[in-house]
């Protein structure tokens, strides 16, 4: 019959989006070439979405051609393209296997005013400056921190489990990985949420994509007039109610032999299981309902409105002080009377290169935590409130943890939205994403009076360099117009538990300058005797 | 400290311990040592390419079977601490990597592995460096050394600032350790050459910076004492080391320096940089503290102009 053949594809391609996306949340090795990632995501609604507001090209057009399938076949989005739809089917159908009971769907009310209110909050909040709400309900972006935080690490840690075995054997083909990005924030966030999602999935279904998810909602409000639609046949219909026990949606009302198109998610389990076959996929004119107001409604979204305006209050951005992590290194414990006194005064958290300004990145960024799955330095870390209440989660650049690889341009290769955009490795090196500040009275030559330098050692433009000091020591000095804010040097200083050395982010980045140097090596006294 | 690990130490000490004894007073009756019948101390040699100078300096000093014999495990450790093309002069030569691994396998040993603890990205740093490429061409492994996992504490007894250091497993298992850095500025210790590519081998850098670098450095070089040192300036990053900014930083030299006492390599290579080795904190202290000589005169060194 082919609508199960319909239903087998939708399947297939719903499995293979999903299995795409989260390997590219679990690749630990990164090899994955950046035109994958960029394809397997090209149709992620949100992310998409901000990018063409950004650009506003072809690179950034698969919203558009969502709406456009959607305007077709109705939501396939939701069934097939969606990372956190398949999820939660895949968690119905292992709930459902194994029981002895066959669990059934049911039909739900539609409860529209939820869905509708989630959506005018999430829209007030954008218009107002502030995604934050996108940024938590986005199925693809929660999809991305649910994945980082609770699948990824296991995943290293099977990895790292399997290193000791076969190092044990001599074979090193396989090699440890350290999770560095845990950020009690997006963990909670994570657990929450995926909680939430498979209590729902459990009991109702695809609950989440009928009440909170905002692409559901709007796929919902364009498939109203979609072309192609499922319908149920009043004379064929028995009212068996077979349909409605398998329709995840809870979108048919077997009683009345009726099906709500705007929550119907197009995965046509119901056509499949209809004895009489009179469940079809056909081009049907719109015919709506008569909309009355309702004055209950009006007054909900009303008080909403008000509360949304409260959070945004809120919502500024704070500036932030690394918190000083003592007891997490037990190894790099300082000495007694060793540690540093003056705290790091950052102005600004830095973001990434080619994300422009905090501004910039804060307004497009979905917190979906790809750059953090594809850093490998891992310096880039879900931030807590770094970046203000409206910008909690967006990875910010985390110099204590690590720091940014002067040749990688990763982060802006990959990311969907257009928060990072794209540059090319040379043009990274010019990005001034912050500036170093250095803190003489923590340092180790001041405070100790030995040799150090570790800043030095690792800048990659020289802006730290090491200048004579007392006792025959160098002490580092600071050039900020050649500084690109990789944070090296931070991460490098050996002082706890302020550094000495910190980068300053720049809120709108800036261009550092180039030393233009030679590119040949000079011979030197090729013919001259050793001198010893 | 593994069983395999306390046999070979005990036995090296108990060597060195009766040679020195043996062989001390003589050397000092002598005064500047140069007896062509005894073997060299250290082997400076200049003018041809890596791989080649290394040839004929392994071969000066009795050849590879001296130092590695028949069905033994040995470990390489050149610098690979930096994300740089070979031209940067930043790591060792891989050409001279791969020609050491090529020895120690005609040497009869079962396996040779590769390996650092490096600065940037290990992966880019391996790969980069040309140094993984030339190793397995070779026939040898590349082992990773990213997390502190692969370290484990070793205690330094006779250290001064520095007591314990986790060390990479592959130093405590192996029955061989040669040890390939490049001569190189830098602008923590002035410079880099076999004793600082030792902060290679240890996980903890930090606690050295933070307790001062010299003397954990000297410290350091009580407990490991690579059986060679081999260091490569064949390209040398005159300023701004150790990362360098671009070629603009290197030298050509075309050397090389072979040598078993750590402290005299260092010594002799600091001469060849230009710079005093009696400015180099970790040489003085190294040397009072009995790890190798910096008086050059009273070794047996061979120098040879290609």
């Amino acid at each position: 019959m082919k609508w199960k053949l319909l239903k087998k594809i939708r399947v297939w391609v719903s499995l293979s989006f999903f299995v795409c996306t989260l390997f590219l949340f679990l690749d630990f090795t990164f090899s994955l070439a950046f035109q994958f990632i960029s394809t397997v995501l090209y149709l992620q609604f949100v992310p998409s979405l901000l990018k063409f507001i950004n650009l506003i090209s072809f690179s950034a057009a698969g919203f558009i051609f969502i709406v456009i399938i959607t305007l077709l076949f109705g939501r396939v989005y939701c069934s097939s393209v969606c990372p956190l739809g398949t999820l939660q089917d895949i968690i119905s159908n292992i709930s459902k296997r194994g029981r002895r009971k066959k669990r059934i769907f049911k039909y739900l009310k539609p409860h529209s005013w939820i869905r509708y209110s989630v959506l005018l909050i999430i829209l007030v909040f954008i218009l107002s400056g502030s995604i934050l709400l996108l940024n938590l309900f986005d199925p693809y972006s929660l999809f991305g921190k649910i994945s980082l935080n609770l699948f990824r690490p296991p995943v290293i840690w099977i990895n790292n489990f399997l290193v000791g075995i076969f190092e044990s054997f001599d074979q090193y083909i396989l090699y440890r990985i350290e999770v560095k990005h845990y950020n009690p924030l997006s963990i909670i966030f994570s657990l929450l949420m995926l909680g939430f999602i498979f209590w729902l999935s459990l009991k109702k279904g695809r609950l989440y994509c009928n009440t909170v998810c905002p692409v559901g909602t709007v796929l919902g409000i364009i498939s109203k007039i979609s072309l192609y639609r499922i319908s149920i046949s009043e004379t064929a219909c028995t009212q068996c109610g077979v349909c409605s026990y398998v329709c995840k949606a809870g979108c048919i009302d077997y009683e009345n032999a009726t099906l709500d198109v705007s929550r119907c998610i197009s995965c046509y389990n119901c056509m499949i299981v209809c004895p009489e076959n009179g469940i079809t996929y056909n081009r049907i004119g719109s015919n709506k309902p008569e909309k009355k107001t309702d004055p209950v409604k009006r007054q909900f979204l009303y008080n909403s409105l008000l509360l949304a305006a409260g959070i945004l209050g809120f919502s500024k951005l704070v500036s932030g002080q690394d918190k000083p992590k003592l007891d997490s290194i037990p190894i790099y414990k300082p000495k007694p009377g060793l540690a540093t006194t003056i705290p790091e005064d950052k102005k600004f958290h830095v973001t990434a290169p080619g994300s422009l300004s905090i501004d910039h990145f804060k307004a497009y960024c979905t917190a979906c935590h790809l750059c953090v799955a594809v850093c490998p330095n891992q310096v880039l870390q879900p931030s807590f409130l770094e970046f203000g209440f409206d910008g909690m989660m967006q990875p910010r650049m985390d110099y204590h943890t690590a720091y940014c690889n002067y040749d990688c341009i990763s982060c802006t290769e990959v990311c969907p939205s257009g928060a990072i955009l794209l540059v090319t490795e040379e043009d990274k090196k010019k990005i001034q994403i912050g500036k170093v500040v250095f803190i003489k009275d923590n340092c180790i030559v001041v405070t100790e009076n030995t040799a150090c330098g570790a800043c030095s050692e690792h800048c990659p433009t020289k802006s730290v360099q090491m200048v004579p000091y007392e006792k025959g020591h160098h002490i580092p000095e600071v050039d900020t117009e050649i500084c690109v804010g990789c944070g090296a040097c931070e991460f490098a200083c050996p002082t706890l538990p302020y550094k000495a050395i910190f980068v300053d982010g720049n809120d709108i980045h800036l261009t550092a300058k180039v030393i233009e140097a030679s590119d040949e090596i000079r011979e030197v006294d090729l013919e001259e005797e050793f001198p010893f | 400290m593994k069983r395999r690990e306390f046999i070979k130490r005990s036995i090296t000490s108990g060597v060195v311990a009766g040679s020195a004894l043996t062989f001390m007073p003589y050397r000092n009756l002598f005064g500047a040592y140069n007896n062509p019948a005894d073997p060299y101390d250290l082997v400076a040699i200049k003018g041809g390419e890596p791989h080649l100078m290394f040839d004929t300096a392994i071969e000066s000093l009795g050849g590879m079977r001296k130092f590695v014999k028949s069905g033994q495990r040995v470990v390489v450790k050149p610098n690979i601490g930096w994300d740089a093309p070979p031209e940067r002069a930043a790591n060792t030569n891989p050409r001279l990597v791969g020609r050491i691994v090529e020895h120690c396998f005609n040497a009869g040993a079962k396996e040779v592995l590769v390996f650092d603890n490096t600065c940037n990205d290990w992966n880019k740093c391996y790969s980069n460096s040309g140094i993984e490429k030339a190793v397995k061409d070779a026939g040898g492994k590349m082992v990773p050394g990213n997390t502190e996992g692969y370290y484990h504490k070793v205690a330094v007894t006779q250290g001064k600032s520095l007591k314990d250091s986790k060390v990479h497993e592959l130093i405590l298992e192996s029955d061989v350790f040669i040890n390939v850095p490049v001569l190189k500025h830098h602008s923590a210790t002035d410079l880099s050459i076999s004793m600082k590519n030792l902060m290679g081998i240890i996980w903890d850098r930090r606690y050295w910076h933070r307790n001062d670098l010299h003397q954990c450095i000297a410290d350091f070089t009580t407990w490991s004492k690579p059986d060679l040192n081999i260091i490569d300036a064949y390209r040398v990053m005159q300023k701004n080391g150790p990362r360098g900014v671009s070629v603009d930083d290197v030298g050509l030299y075309k050397a090389q320096i072979i040598s078993t006492d750590i402290v005299a390599a260092d010594t002799s290579a600091t001469k060849l940089f230009g710079s005093d080795p009696a400015d180099v904190d970790y040489l003085k202290s190294a040397d009072q503290m009995g790890v190798g000589k910096m008086d050059l005169k009273s070794l047996n060194i061979k120098k040879i102009m290609l």
